[in-house]
Formats: structure tokens, sequence, C-alpha cells
């Protein structure tokens, strides 16, 4: 069961007491906002992070830098290829 | 939307399955993948008709819903028509027939099922309806078990004791040893399912590698992620060293998420488990502790599973195996269709069938 | 004082005439229903007469972006408008639960007027009655309405052919995936609005454009843009090509069904109408369509081929293609 969206994070709420004030976050995607649980995530996140969620929860942080990485490799790819086809 | 539509993109998808058929084959190359959102990804977005001929998709046992004996249904709708239980449901589950009816049946005809979207929706209704006995059925890999772990230890610091859940979560990794140990399986590499890795860390997967040499590719669900690990895992085959390439390290880490991993095991407990069409497979269930029987609505109510039956004909079991294709089951298209589905396979929404039924015949026409 | 519906308001008696006087007539005044007689009579016509009818059982009955009552107005008057008919007058049908506040009434009652208002088009009769507790969900209406077919107007799936131009007048699946993440349970947030509105003025900028050219036009209801397309490919045994880039959506629409695995394709729509138009004349209907503010964001989104007669095929967004089937059962959240 693997549905999970990156969602940005707008705010940090609770934390202060896992009964009382358990921590949850306010993500928010294209204008879509969702208040999700962050039992299951390590560390904290901050205001632009962005988080997994799965089923009202967030699963882990997602990695910017390597998703930058990614982007990069894929789009130097293009580039490549293109050349090669002599567009 | 952002970290997706960027792994979407039509240029880089194109480039991505150019490169795969740069690369010449006369032998093919079977891949399977074990996750239904992975199933549900490749129809979607059409990756099944750019990508060569040599290469086969073969879908494995990665849809809960599918996986679930009937036996475990017929217990699921039993329990619904029981007065004062409010069933609480992933969607997927609600049109899967059992042998009197699915739970959507059972709705109709007066029980209380609810589709949830978090396990922590039906906390809160339970702490809402206390004269209500609110079960969560709890189906699920090990991405959504963390959630039902959490919620849960939730509805103990909460004191919710009318919240339960119905046990039926299943682990990874033993149905994937047993696929490689049967002779028939002949597959080249795996498309390993990408949230759960998120949960299990991408080397839990190593024991693939390393038992049965098989190449791996932990894969993301856009398409320029599906179309990477096919790469990697078509390199990892053409060099023949297999490794567990983790091609989707903006979510995944070797390790995984231990805290995730700890809420698990503070709840639950593995166990045996019937997988329809595969069997009883050891330890690849989880059970509720002793510590947390309270939660568990088949202690409560004394309920004992019903003998699994499979519908005549069906061919489910081998489908989840990777050996037959949807359309060589004889009921196929015919007397199962997604409005009136026989087997879970074609009512789950990420279920084998249901995706060749809604998407596969464009490549029949082609 | 009665602060909800009682059995007594729809005996006939004195209970029903003063909850028409006093709330239906509050709002409604067409000076035809104010007579109250058993039918409405309206002058002549000149033309073909359409008629339609839809009955409305939304769950939940307020939702962002509306009501029950002006989803009622708004659907009739575009049913009447895909068939080229200008809306000429509306009847009202009221079944009312026993125990449904009168507030709430209100509330519907001044939707459907101010609804009617901005179209331009009357209820012009109605009728209400009362059903015992439990034998009905609060409320339900069914709206008829006839609208009038000029001369040399002939919109029908028949028409369509080869060659033909897809449009759409607007974002996909804002009504669907309102109501669905506002039923209980499904809390999902966001600024998502029902679309509900009339198309007539669209409609009638349409057919000014290129009278001869519209082959058909539907309003994709329930089961969407999908089960529309899929209807129209099968009745005519032709190839509806569409393109999902092409295809406009609000970010928080398509952010929302990312999130429940809802297909977008199968999301009611209340306010949207897709043409098939002869492709000589296309660009002429868009830039029409855009004039108007209903039609604002309206798009190119395919064309009718013949490679595979009877089917719908998406390009995809990542330029695959697949085959779009018509919509079996209800679209159900997914979670894997």
């Amino acid at each position: 069961m693997c549905l999970a969206i990156p969602m940005r994070v707008i705010e940090i709420k609770g934390g202060g007491d896992s009964l009382m004030d358990p921590a949850t976050a306010v993500v928010d995607a294209d204008g879509m906002q969702k208040e999700v649980r962050l039992d299951l995530v390590d560390r904290s996140p901050e205001i632009g992070d962005y988080l997994i969620i799965h089923a009202g929860f967030a699963i882990n942080c997602l990695d910017a830098a390597n998703a930058e990485i990614n982007l990069q490799l894929m789009r130097e790819l293009a580039e490549s290829m293109g050349e090669e086809n002599g567009s | 939307m952002k970290y997706i539509d960027e792994y979407r993109n039509r240029e880089m998808v194109r480039t991505l399955s150019e490169q795969l058929h740069t690369i010449s084959r006369d032998r093919p190359i079977r891949l399977m993948e074990v996750c239904g959102t992975h199933t549900m990804s490749i129809f979607r977005h059409g990756i099944r008709n750019m990508l060569p001929k040599w290469l086969q998709l073969v879908s494995g046992p990665g849809c809960p819903v599918c996986v679930t004996p009937t036996g475990v249904i017929d217990a699921f709708v039993n329990l619904a028509k029981r007065p004062g239980v409010t069933i609480t449901t992933f969607g997927d589950m609600i049109r899967v027939p059992g042998k009197n009816g699915s739970l959507a049946d059972a709705g109709a005809r007066g029980a209380d099922v609810r589709i949830v979207y978090s396990p922590m929706d039906a906390l809160t209704l339970a702490a809402k309806e206390p004269e209500q006995m609110v079960v969560f059925l709890s189906v699920g890999f090990e991405t959504t078990t963390p959630t039902i772990a959490a919620t849960i230890l939730e509805a103990e610091r909460q004191g919710v004791d009318n919240f339960f859940i119905f046990p039926a979560n299943k682990i990874m990794p033993p149905p994937l040893a047993m696929l490689m140990q049967d002779q028939d399986l002949q597959i080249d590499g795996l498309l390993c399912p990408g949230h759960v890795s998120i949960i299990s860390g991408a080397d839990s997967f190593r024991f693939l590698v390393d038992n049965y040499n098989l190449a791996c590719a932990v894969a993301g669900f856009e398409p320029t992620d599906i179309l990477t690990a096919i790469l990697s895992l078509v390199n990892q085959v053409q060099s023949g060293k297999p490794v567990v390439d983790n091609c989707y390290n903006r979510a995944v880490t070797g390790r995984g998420n231990e805290k995730a991993r700890a809420v698990v095991e503070e709840i639950f407990t593995p166990t045996d488990a019937e997988w329809r069409g595969l069997g009883v497979i050891p330890a690849s269930g989880l059970a509720l502790k002793d510590g947390y029987a309270s939660f568990d609505i088949t202690r409560e109510l004394d309920l004992r599973p019903e003998p699994s039956i499979e519908p005549k004909g069906c061919r489910c079991g081998e489908i989840l195996k990777g050996l037959c294709q949807p359309r060589q089951c004889p009921l196929f298209g015919k007397r199962c269709t997604p409005g009136n589905p026989v087997g879970p396979c074609m009512v789950s929404s990420e279920g084998t069938c249901a995706a060749w039924h809604r998407y596969g015949a464009l490549e029949e026409q082609s | 004082m009665n602060t909800h519906v009682t059995l007594d308001h729809g005996s006939g008696g004195l209970a029903g005439q003063q909850l028409v006087s006093s709330l239906f007539l509050k709002y409604l005044r067409d000076p035809v229903l104010r007579q109250l007689e058993d039918a409405a009579v309206l002058p002549q016509q000149d033309g073909r007469i359409a008629l339609t009818t839809d009955s409305y059982v939304v769950d939940p009955i307020f939702f962002p972006g509306g009501n029950i009552g002006e989803l009622a107005v708004n659907g009739t008057i575009n049913d009447l408008a895909m068939q080229g008919a200008k809306p000429l007058a509306i009847s009202l049908g009221c079944i009312l639960e026993e125990g449904f506040p009168l507030a709430d009434l209100e509330r519907i009652i001044q939707s459907v007027a101010g609804a009617c208002d901005y179209a331009g088009v009357p209820v012009v009769t109605g009728d209400t009655k009362v059903v015992p507790r439990g034998k009905a969900d609060k409320i339900f209406i069914n709206t008829s309405g006839i609208g009038i077919i000029g001369e040399g107007i002939e919109i029908s799936a028949g028409r369509v052919k080869e060659g033909d131009i897809i449009l759409l007048s607007g974002t996909l699946a804002d009504h669907g995936i309102t109501i669905l993440t506002n039923r209980e349970g499904l809390q999902v947030g966001g600024n998502l609005q029902s679309d509900t509105r009339p198309l007539h003025f669209l409609v009638r900028k349409i057919l000014e454009t290129a009278p001869a050219e519209i082959h058909t036009m539907r309003d994709p209801t329930r089961g969407g843009l999908g089960t529309t397309l899929s209807e129209i490919a099968r009745g005519t045994n032709l190839c509806l090509a569409i393109d999902e880039e092409k295809i406009p959506m609000r970010p928080a629409v398509r952010a929302a069904c990312e999130l429940m695995g809802l297909d977008p394709l199968y999301l009611a729509n209340e306010g949207k109408c897709m043409v098939i138009a002869d492709q000589k004349r296309a660009d002429e209907v868009l830039r029409a369509m855009r004039s108007i503010k209903e039609g604002s964001k309206s798009r190119i989104i395919g064309r009718v081929t013949k490679k595979y007669p009877g089917r719908v095929v998406l390009t995809t967004a990542a330029g695959g293609t697949r085959l779009v089937e018509p919509l079996t059962g209800e679209p159900l959240p997914r979670i894997c």
C-alpha cells in the first residue's frame, strides 16, 4: 500500500505533550492543505521541508538535495541524448 | 505539483525510454514489480507501450487487498453485520466479494461501513461514538502498518476502549523469498516497492541479491522513477552484477525509518499468515502483542477465521505469482469484470486484472 | 411557530399553503408561479420544445461553492443548453423529510431563487411533499425544464465525425472532488469548491459563432468526462483521442486527486461543457468560449479519429497512451 505524495510544511503544531498535544504539521500541496501526524518521522521537520504523506501520517522527509541531483542528472541525460540525435 | 511534475516530464520520459531502446537483446528480460501502486502507475501513465519488446513486466503479490484470503474477507463481512459494530476501512476493501457478498453489499443492507483515509480517522470516530465498537480493517504492508501501530498507541494514550483493529497486515520479504525459490518463475530483476522501502530501508532487499543473485532497484512511483529503475535493472542483468540500486534516494535510505519500525515492533509481532494464491507463509503476517490484545477484535469477540474458498476458475493465485497474465484466465473480461468481480485482482483498483481491464486493451489493438 | 418540517406541511392543508406562501414565494417571484394554478401556462413559442428532468439527492446538501438548490437549477438549465435549447422555465419538486430544519429549507430556496435570477430562467410551477422521518435523506429535489431549440440547430452525437475537435470549457473535477472530500471522514481541507453554474450563456455564444459546426455538447456530470467521452465513442464507433496535458485543472484539485488516488476523469463537473466541433471553426469556437466568463479557461483537449473505433484514448502526461473506460461503480478513494 504505497500511495503517498510529497507535501510542503507550512506550520508545525503541538509536540509539547504526546497525549494532550501530539506533534502534527499542516502541509500544503498547491493550495490543498492537510494536518498530518508526525509520530513516525525521526526528526522534527522545518517550515518549507517536504514530507512524504501516507494515510494521514508523514512517513519521511523528502531529501531535497538528492532530488535536485536526480533532476539535474536526468536533464543532462536528456541533453546528451538530444545531441546524439542531432536535435 | 512539486517533486511530482518534474518526474512526469514528457521530455525526460522520452529520453529514458529511448535509452532503453538503444539496447538490443535476443533473450528477453523478465522484471517483476510487487507494489500495487507500481502496477497502477505503469498502466496509468501508459508506460508499458514505451518499453522494448524484449522487456517483460510481471506483476507479483503487491496488492494487500488481493492477497487477503477469502476467509478473512468473509470474516470482515460477517463482522459488519453485527449490531453495534462500525466497520472502518480503506476504500479498496469495500467491493471485494466474499461468499456472502462484499462490505458494500452489507452496507447497502444496513451495516455500518465507512471509508476512512487514515486509521486516525477511525480512532476519532470511536471517540465520538463510544457506544459503537469501531473496528478498523487493518490490511496493508510495511508502508501502512506503522500508521496503524501509531494509532493504537494514541488510542491507548487517550483511553479509547471502543477502538479495535482486525489484524491482517503482512510483510514483504517472506513471499519474495518464497517466489524466488519457485522454479517456474524466471525473474531477472525486481522493481522494489518505493514506499515500503522508506520504512524498511533499501538494505532490506539485499538478501535477494546475496541469496538469489536477483537484480534489485528501489523505484519511486512517477514515470521517470519507474523507467530509471527499469534501466538500472536491465544494466545490472547485462553486466551480470546484481545489486540493490536505490533509485528513489530522495525518499529512501539504506537503513529506512527506524522510528517507524520501532513503533511497529512495540505493537506487533510476526506470525504465520495465509496469502491468497500462495498459501501459508511463515512469519509473513503481523499479530498484536499480548499487551495490546485489548485492541484485537478477533480476540475480543473470539472470531475464528473462515475457511478460504477459491471461486471456481479464478486464476488470481497464479496471477499473483506472476505465472500467468490476466488474459490467460478464462474468466477475465467475461464472468469477471470490474463491475462484477470474481476475485480481488479485479476488484482492487490496484489489482493486476483491474489495471489490465481498464488500460490493457490498448496493447491488444496496437 | 414551526422550526422544522412536519407531516402537516405535506398534507395539502393550511400548513402546506402557509409554507408555500411564507417561504417559497418569499423568494420565488415569477408571476405565473404566484398564480398557484395546477399547471403553469406559458406563452406560445416558436421552435422545437426540449424537455428535461433531473433529480438531486446530493449529500452533503450544503457544500463549498453551493448547495442542492442551485445545483438543481443549474443542472436542469445545463441539460437544456447541451441540447442547444434556450431554457425557458423550470418546475421545482421537493420531497422533504419530516424534521428537516426550516432554516435549511429557506437557505436552499433562497439559493434556488438566486440561481434562477442569475440565469434569467424562472421556476413557474412546483410541488412539495413530506415523508416520515427516515424515508428520505433531508431533502430531494426534482427539477424539470423546458427550452426552445432554434431553427438550424442540430446537436446530436450522431453528427460527430472524424477530424472533429474536442473542447472543454474549464477546469476538471472541481465538483466531484469537493463533494467527496466534504463527506464525513474524508477531511482534506483546502479551498476546493463546486463549480456549479449555468452554461446557457456560454452555449448561446458558441451557437451564435458557429451554429452549424457544433456537432455535440455534453456537461460531464456523474461519471465524469471519462464516462461522457466513452458514451460518445461507443455510440459513434469513432475514437476520441485526448491529451492529459491539455486538460485544465486547478492545482488544488489535482493535488487532492493525487493524495486520495482518485482519477479526475471520473469525477463530476457541474459547470463545465464539452464541445465537439468541426475542425474548420474550432479556433473560432475556442475564442468565443474564452470570451464568456463561464468559459474563460476553455481549451482544445483532443480530436476525433478512427484509430481505435469505439474507444477513448488518452495521451498521458508522461507521453504514453492508454485507454479510458467508462466508470464502473463509484469512484473509491485509494490508499494504495
